[in-house]
């Protein structure tokens, strides 16, 4: 519990977290509010159009949760950590546990939010969030942020660079990712295993009111969406032991 | 300093760290490499082309955009920019220099890139159709050379206006691979954002007239053709640049 | 107490750190001097946990720093004063800090004031001078009152106030009977520091003995004479001192017996004498003359 406390009080008293906070939510719920505004009988306004601009918020935490760590490797902070925690994976786990938490409320305001701008603007689109397929597209953003932050933390503390690290983990989820599916034939297969996919599976399988190109691209998922939760739960978590053990052997 | 002097330095400047090698290292490798596997994968139904060859591109560029910008804020993070500004005190010089060398660099790994690409695939896939026969596919690969580099220019002017070696890159790559496409999303003035932004552009320069099963060579609602496309997008570039070195010449160092 | 028994650091074909043993006693100031790049530092990060030896271990209090319950508690490190994020304030790095190991807000008010920065708690460490970065950095190392501190070049960059300041307040550490350890690469100031020395130089040991002795050993008297009648009185000095001549000027460079004594026997053997000079040897030349062989990079000489 300890521990916890000396990171949260690390990560509040410097200033790029919060810019990054209000960055991801503000951005998030604004382009949300500019698509309600647009939405017409031809593309109406529904839960799941209120989401689109999620993983916009999702990239930002990222980038924070990547920062986090990085930040202690340049300032030598992270030194001054293992001094004070010699044990190192208590601390890293500590780090990454405030973080997540942090990153799944953000993504809970950032959902519920986009929900309720967009409720507000349109009143009277159906906007009730009366399945448990729009339950989980929205309220599902938190668990989706947490799990992206915990991925983040983990390629910060392998990496340690900020520029090395943000580049990995922006190019790797807003590209690589994509790009695979050009492989003709196969490319579709290995999508289907790639972590983000899973993510963006949890929050919209079975959600048809999505338009065009905004979804997941047509993909034959092995798992249901709450099997692809876990199966990016498994990922980020897995490197995150990765990163711990390495960060454990290696010199600070 | 005269500017051949100043393009000197900053090209001994940027060989002499490792993260130039490694980016474009990667930038070639991994792109080259992928083009690799996209065309053993190719068959009768997905067949082989030059546009399916360059499918990959976009990666090198945003890893070249990446090196761009870390060559101007690595200068800030170790406060070489001052020995910089000391050395050639008007400022504008040795940073139109550092953003010739770093475009040039970018322009001859693009075409390295597109090249590698489509010469890669015309070896695993012999009996493809992959002549360059049509101004669109010579603009398809040759082209590619002109986007990376407006794509430095426009990442250097990033780095300088921001400094931050962490905001730049995240900036830049967030707005390229992410913002551009999720623009799209808003019902009906989406599109026609869309139209405006800057990679839309260099995409059309580099895919008109290209259709492929990756891509159907459209952007028929472009406001341009493919080299309008690129002055557009060539006028934006340089645009950002002159605003970020006004912005340097004023601000304190 | 540290010991520090074999301890072996690689980075790939270079050895950093070769075969370094030592003890460090409670009670007084320590001194670990040597040249730059002699292994101090990377010694330093061993003792505290940092980076792991190839070969040997460092005790702290016949503990592994690993071991340590609350470290902070048994042990304080100043290693670098810019391990600190620039845009957090001087309090909120020392509160971190203290919530890791249990130690309360009120300390760190304290210690804050112990090093004189309590004016200057809420400003952002970066924007600190090297001086007052280095108090904070005391000031961390201060936490958890250790009976332990390690400081490595302490001084460098400081003000001749600072340096007085950190000078005095090491000494208090060490009459509380707490071991001090303390880095660096000029003997004239550990000479005014340090009790004890632990002399190394690329990584190995060069010597361990009190401060007072290492000097003595390290700047032999010598008394230059000059005088018309040289050969007889090298003769006459053969028998009771080493005699050399300097290689300049012929004058004769007696050690083993002392102005007096060498101005006593030339009257009583009616010699004139035209030079009678003490030569007292400076530390750094002495310093120079023995790390010599274990310094990384030379300047060349012009």
């Amino acid at each position: 519990m300890t521990l916890l406390a000396v990171e949260r009080i690390k990560l509040f008293s410097t200033r790029s977290p919060w810019w990054c906070m209000a960055l991801a939510v503000t951005l998030t719920v604004g382009m949300a509010a500019l698509i309600a505004a647009n939405t017409n009988d031809e593309f109406p306004l529904s839960v799941g159009v209120s989401q689109s601009f999620s993983n916009f918020g999702m990239i930002v935490i990222m980038v924070m949760a990547a920062l986090a760590v990085t930040t202690e490797y340049r300032f030598g902070t992270i030194r001054a950590t293992f001094l004070a925690v010699p044990g190192r994976v208590q601390a890293l786990i500590a780090k990454t546990v405030v973080v997540a938490v942090l990153a799944g409320v953000i993504g809970e305001v950032v959902a519920f939010g986009s929900w309720g701008i967009s409720t507000l603007i349109k009143p009277n689109a159906d906007m009730a969030i009366n399945s448990s397929v729009e339950w989980r597209n929205v309220a599902g953003t938190g668990l989706v942020f947490a799990l992206s932050a915990v991925l983040a933390v983990a390629v910060g503390t392998l990496v340690r660079q900020t520029a090395g690290a943000v580049a990995i983990l922006l190019v790797y989820a807003l590209l690589v990712e994509s790009l695979i599916g050009l492989i003709p034939k196969i490319g579709v297969n290995i999508q289907e295993w790639m972590p983000f996919m899973h993510a963006n599976n949890f929050l919209t399988a079975d959600s048809a009111a999505l338009p065009e190109g905004a979804g997941p691209p047509r993909l034959d998922f092995p798992f249901g969406p709450w099997g692809s939760l876990a199966y990016f739960a498994a990922i980020s978590v897995g490197l995150l032991v990765v990163a711990l053990a390495v960060a454990k052997k290696r010199d600070a | 300093m005269d500017q051949v002097t100043l393009l000197a330095v900053e090209r001994i400047k940027l060989f002499s760290t490792r993260s130039p090698w490694w980016c474009m290292a990667l930038a070639m490798v991994i792109t080259i490499g992928m083009a690799a596997v996209i065309a053993a994968n190719t068959d009768e139904r997905f067949p082989l082309s030059v546009p399916v060859s360059q499918g990959f591109t976009n990666f090198g560029m945003v890893v070249i955009m990446v090196m761009a910008a870390l060559a101007v804020t690595t200068e800030y993070r170790f406060g070489t920019i001052r020995s910089t500004f000391l050395a050639a005190p008007d400022r504008v010089r040795p940073l139109l220099a550092k953003t010739t060398v770093v475009a040039l660099l970018s322009a001859l790994v693009g075409e390295v890139i597109a090249f590698g690409s489509w010469g890669i695939g015309r070896l695993i896939k012999p009996d493809a159709d992959m002549a360059l026969n049509s101004a669109a596919e010579w603009r398809n690969v040759a082209g590619t050379g002109l986007v990376f580099a407006f794509a430095a220019v426009l990442a250097v002017a990033v780095g300088i206006l921001v400094r931050q070696t962490a905001a730049a890159v995240a900036i830049l790559l967030v707005y390229t691979m992410l913002l551009e496409n999720l623009i799209g999303i808003i019902p009906t003035i989406g599109p026609k954002i869309q139209r405006w932004l800057i990679g839309r552009n260099s995409d059309h320069f580099l895919t008109a007239g290209n259709e492929s099963f990756i891509s159907e060579g459209g952007g028929a609602d472009q406001p341009f053709g493919p080299w309008g496309s690129l002055a557009y997008y060539a006028a934006v570039c340089v645009g950002f640049l002159v605003v970020a070195l006004v912005v340097a010449k004023r601000r304190d160092a | 107490m540290i010991e520090a028994a074999g301890l072996t650091k690689h980075y790939g074909p270079t050895v950093a750190v070769d075969d370094l043993s030592f003890t460090v006693e409670a009670g007084r100031v320590t001194g670990f001097l040597g040249p730059n790049g002699a292994g101090k530092s990377t010694t330093m990060r061993m003792i505290l946990g940092l980076d792991t030896p190839n070969k040997g271990q460092a005790l702290i209090d016949g503990k592994r720093y690993s071991e340590l319950k609350r470290p902070l508690g048994t042990v304080g490190a100043l290693l670098d004063a810019k391990w600190v994020h620039p845009n957090r304030s001087a309090r909120s790095h020392l509160r971190w800090l203290a919530k890791s190991n249990h130690i309360s807000d009120k300390r760190v008010d304290e210690v804050l004031e112990m090093v004189g920065l309590t004016a200057v708690a809420k400003r952002n460490a970066g924007g600190f001078s090297l001086g007052m970065a280095q108090r904070l950095g005391i000031a961390g190392a201060l936490l958890g009152d250790p009976k332990v501190l390690l400081f490595d070049e302490p001084v460098n960059g400081l003000d001749p106030e600072g340096i007085v300041w950190i000078r005095q307040f090491m000494h208090r550490l060490a009459a509380d009977g707490r071991t001090v350890l303390v880095s660096s690469h000029l003997l004239s100031e550990m000479a005014q520091t340090a009790h004890e020395l632990i002399v190394i130089g690329k990584g190995k040991l060069i010597a361990q003995t009190s401060t007072e002795q290492f000097i003595k050993d390290a700047t032999e008297d010598n008394v230059r004479v000059r005088s018309p009648h040289a050969v007889k009185l090298r003769e006459l000095l053969a028998g009771s001192a080493t005699v050399t001549s300097d290689e300049v000027d012929g004058a004769l460079v007696v050690h083993g017996l002392d102005p007096a004594s060498i101005g006593d026997l030339a009257a009583a053997n009616g010699i004139v004498l035209h030079e009678l000079s003490p030569q007292r040897g400076s530390l750094e030349a002495a310093f120079m003359q023995l790390t010599k062989e274990s310094v990384e990079y030379h300047a060349a000489e012009s």
